[in-house]
């Protein structure tokens, strides 16, 4: 085509790399498409630990979204429009849960929230105890999956001129109405993204989730800790696991990457 | 007749801004070289930022006068405000960006009333047709006239266009130079207008307040910064012509 200037002599090799690459990300998944016969699949998706367990992680990841996004608007609206050094450092700290093993936050979260942690026992004098409960599979959902909406919504937020603000103002704009009907409707798309990512991170939560909440089905069990549960019983509950899991990534994907088309076609499309 | 007066001192980074100047219903044109706080002027008298010492007055109303603790919002002050590259608002069309100062505050009418009005200023600078459109795919030219039109159609006290020629092409510039200096006649209320371009301030009969350093150089009528310019880009500025 016309991108000869990418050639270079390395192109058979690189090829090559890229395809084996390609090939091994995606293998996987088309095994598991094929690895099941349909009446399995009924079998599991009838199995009660099914139910249960999708139901679970519906909820908690819903809540922990809503939480994300209420929380972390106005924080990645911060973020974004201040340039003190505070900022920069909390933006940089806010990184910290995506380079984190998942298993790490799961101890940290113990050692915070646990009977023996940090406001353990301030929680335990007023009878709560967070462990192992549903509330705890929400808050490691919120701590693994709130950067990646912290740092989209940041940058969505850069996206905002001040100018823009300004002349909102001038024209009769308060504060708010000028962050609600200016700010927010240009830093949406970017938004969505991170709060698409947000949630399927917190869906696919294992570690902080198995550390923090255990594994007990019907009250800590999610999907992803089913699958780890159901393996060692029955292989096709967590092969149904597994292809629910993927669809709905593969249907965030598939939303994510037409979002900018599906926009401009409810804009009118006068584009 | 409206009377105006501006007074500000404050700092902004690395610029220490001291100005006062005054004027009636004749445009003003800012001149001066880059980073001599032009920009900043404008701001000030919009209200964008706390201000060490300031007096602000249009016609009868007091925008800011610290020395009595007077410091009215931006959004109640009736500035029109154009910045360098319109600033227009991306997500909504072009009626939706003109009715936006219809549309909240203190001077929100009902919607009908709002896109009649907002339609009479579009079609009084001849761009009603551009209405339905997104404002993403606009040219330089339609951009600058909705921004105007968006501004002008909340009848502002004093008008702020920051180098409102700036981005355009030569032959472009040459019309809307003719059109922006023949809808400030009409608009007939102060305007204050940041160019680089000589050309503008002749345009526009506008008085001259050349900046340097965020201090007020000169200021008088072209004729004046003509015959004897205080500094080297002035006379630089008037010799391009």
């Amino acid at each position: 085509m016309g991108d000869s200037w990418r050639q270079s002599p390395l192109t058979g090799i690189g090829v090559l790399f890229g395809v084996t690459l390609a090939g091994l990300l995606l293998l996987p998944f088309f095994a598991l498409a094929i690895s099941t016969p349909a009446s399995d699949l009924l079998e599991g998706a009838t199995h009660p630990l099914f139910a249960s367990a999708l139901f679970l992680s519906l909820r908690t990841t819903l809540t922990s979204l809503s939480l994300t996004v209420v929380f972390g608007t106005p924080l990645a609206w911060w973020l974004a429009s201040s340039s003190s050094k505070t900022a920069r450092v909390t933006e940089a700290l806010m990184g910290l849960p995506i380079v984190i093993p998942p298993a790490v936050v799961g101890v940290a979260l113990l050692q915070t929230f646990g009977r023996e942690g940090l406001l353990g026992p301030a929680l335990g004098s007023v009878g709560i105890a967070l462990p192992f409960t549903e509330i705890s599979v929400v808050l490691a959902q919120i701590v693994v999956s709130a950067p990646f909406f912290i740092q989209a919504g940041a940058s969505a937020f850069r996206e905002v001129r001040p100018e823009m603000l300004i002349v909102a103002r001038t024209l009769g704009g308060s504060p708010p109405v000028a962050f609600l009907r200016v700010a927010l409707p240009i830093a949406l798309p970017g938004l969505l993204v991170g709060a698409s990512l947000a949630w399927a991170r917190a869906l696919g939560e294992f570690g902080a989730t198995l550390l923090f909440a255990g594994n007990m089905p019907g009250r800590t069990q999610t999907m992803p800790l089913a699958i780890f549960y159901a393996l060692e019983s029955d292989v096709r509950l967590a092969i149904v696991f597994s292809l629910v899991l993927a669809a709905v990534g593969i249907l965030l994907l598939v939303t994510l990457r037409f979002f900018p088309a599906l926009r401009n076609f409810m804009r009118g499309g006068n584009a | 007749m409206t009377s105006w007066q501006v007074m500000v001192r404050a700092r902004r980074g690395e610029l220490d801004l001291d100005v006062a100047f005054e004027g009636d219903a004749q445009p003003i044109a800012l001149v001066g070289p880059n980073g001599s706080g032009k920009t900043s002027v404008l701001r000030a008298i919009a209200g964008v930022f706390a201000l060490r010492d300031a007096r602000i007055t249009v016609g009868d109303t007091i925008l800011e006068d610290t020395s009595s603790g007077v410091r009215v919002p931006i959004e109640e002050r009736r500035i029109g405000y154009v910045p360098q590259g319109f600033a227009l608002f991306p997500h909504l069309t072009v009626l939706e960006n003109v009715e936006f100062g219809l549309s909240t505050g203190k001077n929100r009418l009902p919607p009908e009333e709002r896109s009649r009005r907002a339609l009479q200023m579009l079609s009084d600078l001849n761009c009603a047709s551009l209405a339905r459109r997104s404002v993403e795919h606009l040219s330089g030219g339609e951009k600058q006239r909705i921004a105007l039109a968006r501004s002008l159609v909340l009848e502002p006290g004093l008008l702020l266009l920051d180098e409102p020629l700036a981005a355009l092409d030569a032959t472009l510039r040459r019309t809307l130079r003719k059109f922006l200096a023949e809808r400030l006649r009409i608009f007939r209320g102060p305007s204050i207008t940041v160019t680089h371009d000589v050309r503008d301030v002749a345009a526009l009969g506008a008085q001259v307040v050349a900046l340097e350093n965020g201090r007020v150089v000169q200021q008088g009528p072209l004729s004046l910064i003509q015959q004897r310019p205080a500094n080297e880009f002035l006379a630089e500025f008037v010799g391009a012509d």
